[in-house]
Formats: C-alpha cells, structure tokens, sequence
C-alpha cells in the first residue's frame, strides 16, 4: 500500500511538469498581456513595468526563472493583485473553498446517497417518482439560476439569511452559498445511487441472499451498498476537487472570496503567475484527489485491492 | 462481510471542517465586530482595486478606495469643486511655471506622524521612479526631468519638486499647465509615509502596515471580498468626518449587488443591474442617482489601413448614418446623453464643439451620408464590407448589432461583428492589423478637456485609431503653451473640430454614473467626476446600526 501511494505520487511529477509547461506556453499565448487597459501606457512606463515583472525577458528565461521559483513553492507576485503573492492569494483563498467545498460534498453525500437509497429501494412508487423528479430539476437548473433565486427569497424577501458572504460574520453566510453548491450534487447522487443500487440489488448474490431469508434492510447494508457505491465513489473524486477549487459562479454571486474567483481574475487580467498558481494548485489537488479515490476504492472493493 | 466503514472518514471530515471553520472565522476576527451604536457604512466596488499602494492603484476603484485613506495638496467637497486638501493654500507663478503650497500646520498621517512638504516630494519621486513602474508615471510629464526619470535617464531625486521647508513644496513645471491642480488630487500624486515604506517594502500597503493621511486608515483588506476603513482619528479634519467605519465590498455581478443592497447589506451600490433598470426606476426613484460623468463610448477607425484610412467621406457617412437618440434609447437606456463631441458636456472650462452635422434632422443626415457612401465608389451592387469588432458583452453586443442594422439600412454597407475579450480586443487596437472599426470608450483622469483630446495626439499610446493629423497636434502644442485659460481653451476648442471633421471616431454616447443611495445616507452629491468620498457622507438615525 505504502509502495503503491509512494510509486503514485512519483508517476505525479511528471504530470505536473506537463502541466506546468502547457499552462505557461498557453496563458503566454493568448494575446493582450496582463498590464494592458484601455488606457494604453506610454512606452517608456510599459518598458518599466514589463521591467520590473521581468517580462522583457526571452520566454525560455521567464520559464526557468518561474520554474527554479516553483521548485522552491514560490509561485511569484500577482500582477492584478499587486500588494500579495500568488502563494498568498491561493493560501488565503483556498481555506475559504474548502469550507464552503466540503460543507456542500458532506451535505450532498448524506442526503444524495439516503435519497437515492429511499428511491431504489421503493422503485416506480410515487417516493421514487418525487425524489427523480426532484433530482431531475436539481440538474437541470443550473446555478446562476438556484443561487440568485435562493437569495432572493431568504435573503432578500424574508430577510433569514445574508445575501453575501460579507453580509454577516457568523456561520449563517455559508447557507446559502453551501446550498446552492450542493443542490445539483445532490440531485447528481441521488440518481447515481438509485441506478447503481438498483443494478446491484438485481445481481445473483443478492438474490442468493434474499433466498437465504435476509430482511431488505439487511441485504442493503450489508451487501448492496457498497459495491454500488463505486460509482458515486468515483463520481466524488473530481467532484470534490471541482467543488474545493472554488465554484466561480457561486463565488461571484455572493461575493466569496475563494478560488475559483481568483481564476477568473487572473484569466481575465493576463495574470500570468496568478493563473498559473491556481492551475498547478489545482492539478496537484487533483492527482492527490484521485490517489484517495483508489485508495478508498481498495478499502470498499477487496478485488481491487488484491490487484 | 464487514460494516462499511464510512463513518470513521465522514466523522474525521467533520471535525476537520469544525477546525477550519474555527480558523477561517479566526482569520476575520481582525474585522472588528461593529457595536451596534457605531455608524457602518457599507458601499460596494464593482472590481477589486489592484493595490492600495497610492503609486501603484491603477483602476477607479483602486482611487475611489484611495481617496478615501489619502488625500492630495488639493482635493474636491462632494460637489467636486477643487478645494485644498492637505495644503492650505498655493500661490502660482505669473509664467505659471511653478507653483508653491503650504502644507496645513495641524495634517497628520494616521500613526500621528505630521505630514510633511518631504513626504509629498518621497511620493512624487516614488510615481516617476522606474523601479516602482506606477501606470501613473506619465500625468506628471510636465513636471521638471519627470519625463526623463521615466525613461531612466536621470535620478528620481533630479524631479522638479522641493521641500523648501518642512511645510513648504515647490512644483516646478517645463511648460504651463492649468490642469495641475486637478492632477494633484489624484492618489498617484498622494504623499507616502516614508518610514513604513522603508520598513515594509512592497507590503507597505497593508492593513496593518499602511501609514495614510486621509480621513481613513486601512483597517483589514481580504481580497476579493472587502476592504474595512476605519476612521483616522489624526485626521486634519476629523471633527467633520461622521462615519466611523467604511467597509468596501467587492461585488462584481451587478444583480447580486442590487440583491444585496435590497437585503439591507449595502447603503450604496456600484451602479444598476441594466435588465431592471426601468423597474428600478419605478420602485427606487428617491434612492436612484444617475448622473452624467466623464466618459464617452465611441467607434474608431483603424486610420492606418485601407478602406477607411485617406477615406474621410467614407468615415463620415458611416458616422451619420448612425442613430444614437435610438442607441441611448433602445439599448443602454440608463440615461446616458447622445454623443455629438469627443469630449463630454459639463467639463470645467470648455464648452465641447458639435460634429458638424448634428443640426441636422434625421432624414437629412441619411442622405448625406448615403451621397457620401456613393461618392467613395460604393454602392448596392458594390457594397462597403469590414469587420466591427467588439468585446464580448451582452451590452457591446446590443450595440453592435443595433449600428450594423442602421448601417444596412441606410446605406447598404455589409458590416460582419467580430466579439473577442477584452484583453485580445485591446492588442487588436493596438497592433492595427485586423482592426477596421472597433469599440472602445475613454474616462477622463481630471475635470479638463485636455484629458480627452490629448490622447488623439499622434504620439499619445492610447491613440487606438492611430489618428495623426498635424494641423491637430500643433492646436494641442499651442493650447499647451497658453497662459490665458481662455486662449487655451479656445485652441482646444478648435482641435476638437479638426478632431471631429476627420471623422476617425465615432462617438455615439456619453456614460451616467447610475447608483442606489439608501435615504438615510446624507451629503450624497451627484457629481460630474463620480467621485463621493465617505468623510462627505453621513448616516442618518435608521442608519446608526450598520445595517440599514
């Protein structure tokens, strides 16, 4: 197991190189550069900018110059934000995506997965047909939709709730961004666990259970569930990491300052290191997210773990 | 077979989540819990400012921030009138090329440090310094050896600005300039705390670390979300100063601004959502402020490449074909005035020259233009084809697709939109390769009209249409000589109508600053330049608890 995550985490490298140059030579592609405006500098005072951010380099220098910085987990200065470093932005931001990330995943987890469970299990009730339906919309509905909805009747009608995340200090501010981040993961988990329990429920060893006089109750618990939570499992991965890496959408309409926000700026901006940051941050999440994934899948699947 | 053992992670994930939870409200726990009693004011920015070192803040809403902390030698009240700010009085030279202020006996920096005629020679050698690359640099070019440390031919210490004493500065300038004043209120001609820059470095602007002389001080800034000011009680003129606590919040989606206002969360927005603007009207006429402001929105040509360079006829029928009462109107429809100049009415000292035919009707103007459209060899079995690019936005769009319609219509020209981002749009202007009409706008820097025609110069870097016209540049050379305000002004005047008879813009409407003002916000004024800082404003008593 250890030899395995450690021959993992080595394989990662290289990956991330990759994606280290890639993102370099792209965000160094597209045209326009992080300090022009409409208000275009006059050339004595872009020369110092571009002078003091060493963007008068040749490429290749900027790339090993940002590289060697890389190595030593200094991501550079930001240009759009230029009183912090990106290292400082991604640590400052990150913390806030992981809170509003892993409050949505648990919240859609536990009511996805019993949601689903209550579906399988009473197949073409009118329970069934409530929860698909709801699970229907729930995708559906895209966020920039549910979000400003949801503020509108909590926050701004009733008054319950902030409307934004600098509209309150307490706990209550996450509520509805949370809500609104895990509506459609709900809604997604929901059918995954029906379908797949389903499929599960009609295979032969259950049904050599059932022959052995096991209560539904019993079989779902001990037997079903967990080979048909394999699919949601693998679902989750890229979904937490999507998810923690900040939704830009729902940290635009309430104004949370996390990732995913950060991202957009820096796109937007021709922030080079600032947009780098953000997507070697993000890669590597990834990778570590998937390794858990396989990890976890042994845990569940001995099949998978004798392999 | 064994339980599933999926309790164990979600427990851990929850006590991991309580933890961070308790560090993430930790790291808020800076921004002081406002007692209720004391007076919040909470006004939004519809971007984050890029840096609050005064020097280094580039967008408007890195000034609107600044102006709150710092202030100038010169300043403006809430009706934007010039007014002294940190000096308390200057004399002018009768050549008008130096000019001498008294900084006030009793201005402090927030740490209670007095301010000092060196602290504003410190900030203005650091804003022409190339090692600190301010976007600024250049506004003070008339300054002595300004343009020359720019370049970095000379040593910032070289700059034409002494402190003859602790309470006295001398501006020394190679050529006149009326303006000056106006310049030295904004933030980029700020003093700096000289003592905090040294000890901080580039973290100098920091909540914390940032030493200002302004009516606030910076409290606690978490990017991306907002910036908390809390009042400098070393002020000069804090006796006047009612709001104790600004808070700036960073919302760039204009409908969850306008819900968070509505939720009470905000007292004064960053502009109107433009999909409700008609039912904002309606149901918030006492709290709506639109008000004209120092922008105009404008079509170019791309003068260097065929078929619109040495096409002056062509550029103008194009121009007049164009219906901007049905733009203003139909399509941005929150009060914004047709534009018929380059530079907007209401400018201090000038009185913006009409194209020439905006006297006429419409139905004149469309056969002068379709005349012109024939007189350039173009017709309707040979029709006029180019490219309009934009940038991509609902509104450009809207805009767009409105003008290439008038432009079939009334003279049959095939016009194909292109809409790129913003950034690409920009180095499309720039480079004037595949440019042949493009969009852009310009915001005035100071209540002059020089801020609007110098760019037009043949050198100036934000010259997108690449417009060179001599008879232009020497007017512009000559009103930068004058003395008389009223000779200068009258050489503006007639560049501005060598300006708009080339034809190489189109300007088609002038930009409002549209904001929501709770009512209990006093000392609210609109104002030409959009500028409403928080120490004008007061909170009534509905207003007292932060929250409105």
């Amino acid at each position: 197991m250890l030899r395995y995550t450690l021959r993992r985490l080595l394989g990662a490298i290289p990956t991330l190189f990759l994606v280290i140059v890639l993102a370099f030579l792209l965000v160094h592609a597209a045209p326009g550069g992080p300090f022009d405006a409409e208000r275009a500098l006059p050339a004595e005072i872009e020369a110092n900018i571009a002078a003091a951010y060493h963007l008068d380099e040749p490429l290749p220098m900027q790339f090993l110059r940002y590289l060697t910085g890389v190595m030593q987990g200094d991501f550079g200065p930001s240009y759009s934000y230029r009183d912090y470093t990106v290292s400082e932005l991604i640590g400052r931001s990150f913390p806030v995506s992981v809170q509003l990330g892993i409050l949505a995943m648990l919240l859609a987890a536990v009511s996805g997965i019993s949601l689903g469970i209550v579906a399988a299990l009473n197949r073409h009730s009118a329970l069934d047909k409530i929860v698909m339906g709801f699970a229907m919309t729930g995708i559906s509905i895209p966020v920039f939709v549910i979000a400003p909805v949801l503020v509108l009747f909590l926050a701004v009608k009733l008054q319950w709730l902030p409307a934004s995340w600098t509209g309150s200090e307490g706990a209550l501010r996450l509520v509805l961004p949370v809500l609104s981040l895990a509506l459609p993961q709900i809604a997604y988990i929901a059918r995954l666990t029906r379908a797949s329990l389903i499929e599960v429920l009609s295979s032969d060893f259950i049904r050599t259970a059932r022959a052995q006089g096991l209560g539904t109750a019993a079989i779902v618990r001990y037997h079903a569930l967990k080979p048909a939570m394999l699919p949601v499992l693998s679902y989750m991965g890229p979904a937490v990491a999507a998810v923690l890496t900040g939704s830009v959408v729902v940290e635009e309409i309430f104004g949370i300052p996390g990732l995913g926000q950060l991202f957009v700026r820096g796109s937007l901006n021709r922030d080079y290191t600032l947009v780098l940051g953000v997507v070697i941050f993000y890669a590597t999440l990834i990778v570590l997210l998937n390794l858990i994934v396989d990890l976890l899948y042994g845990a569940i699947d001995p099949r998978i773990r004798r392999r | 077979m064994k339980k599933i053992r999926l309790l164990p992670v979600i427990l851990v994930t929850l006590v991991a989540t309580a933890v961070m939870l308790n560090a993430c409200s930790n790291g808020s726990e800076d921004r002081e819990a406002s007692p209720t009693g004391i007076p919040v004011l909470n006004r939004a920015l519809s971007t984050e400012p890029e840096s609050l070192d005064p020097q280094k803040g580039r967008s408007v809403q890195a000034a609107d921030v600044l102006r709150d902390i710092g202030e100038g030698l010169v300043t403006y009240d809430a009706a934007g009138n010039l007014v002294p700010g940190t000096a308390e009085s200057w004399e002018i030279a009768t050549d008008g090329l130096s000019y001498t202020f008294r900084i006030r006996a009793d201005a402090r920096w927030s740490n209670g440090d007095p301010v000092t005629a060196a602290d504003f020679v410190f900030g203005l050698q650091r804003l022409v310094d190339p090692a600190t690359a301010a976007f600024y640099a250049a506004e003070i070019g008339t300054v002595v050896n300004a343009e020359a440390i720019v370049a970095g031919k000379m040593d910032p210490a070289e700059l034409g600005v002494t402190a003859t004493d602790e309470r006295t500065l001398v501006i020394s300038l190679v050529r006149p300039t009326p303006y000056l004043l106006s310049l030295l209120t904004h933030p980029s001609t700020f003093p700096v705390h000289r003592g905090s820059v040294d000890q901080h470095g580039a973290q100098f602007a920091r909540a914390g670390n940032h030493v200002s002389n302004g009516a606030y001080v910076l409290a606690d800034w978490e990017p991306g979300a907002i910036i908390e000011l809390h009042r400098n009680v070393h002020y000069w003129n804090d006796a006047r100063t009612s709001i104790d606590i600004v808070r700036h919040h960073v919302v760039t989606q204009e409908l969850a601004e306008f819900n968070r206002y509505r939720a009470g969360e905000l007292h004064v927005t960053s502009t109107v959502p433009p999909e409700n603007f008609e039912q904002i009207r309606a149901d918030y006429a006492d709290q709506l402020h639109v008000a004209p402001t120092l922008g105009v929105y404008y079509y170019g040509f791309n003068m260097t490449r065929p078929p619109f360079a040495d096409n002056p006829e062509l550029r103008q029928a194009l121009s007049m074909a164009i219906d901007r009462e049905v733009l203003v109107e139909a399509i941005t429809g929150r009060g914004e005035a047709p534009a018929y100049s380059w530079v907007p009415p209401g400018i201090h000292n000038y009185d913006p020259v009409q194209l020439p035919y905006a006297g006429l009707s419409r139905q004149e103007r469309e056969a002068i233009a379709q005349s012109l459209y024939r007189k350039a060899g173009y017709g309707k079995n040979n029709p006029l084809r180019f490219e309009l690019r934009y940038n991509t936005s609902d509104t450009q769009q809207r805009i767009a697709l409105a003008v290439q319609a008038m432009w079939r219509k009334v003279l049959g020209a095939e016009a194909t939109t292109v809409n790129v981002e913003f950034q690409v749009l920009l180095d499309q202007m720039r480079n004037r390769e595949v440019t042949e009409v493009f969009r852009s706008s310009w915001f005035g820097d100071y209540n002059d009209a020089n801020t609007f025609l110098a760019i037009m110069q043949t050198d100036s870097a934000a010259n997108m249409p690449g417009y060179s016209n001599p008879e232009f540049d020497a007017l512009m050379q000559s009103a930068g000589e004058q003395l008389d305000l009223d000779r200068r002004r009258l050489y503006l005047e007639e560049a501005e109508r060598v300006l708009l008879a080339d034809h190489a813009v189109i300007p088609l409407y002038f930009y409002v600053s549209k904001h929501l003002v709770k009512p209990e916000v006093e000392g609210w004024q609109d104002n030409i330049l959009n500028y409403h800082y928080s120490q004008h404003l007061s909170l009534g008593a509905a207003g007292q608890d932060g929250r409105p």
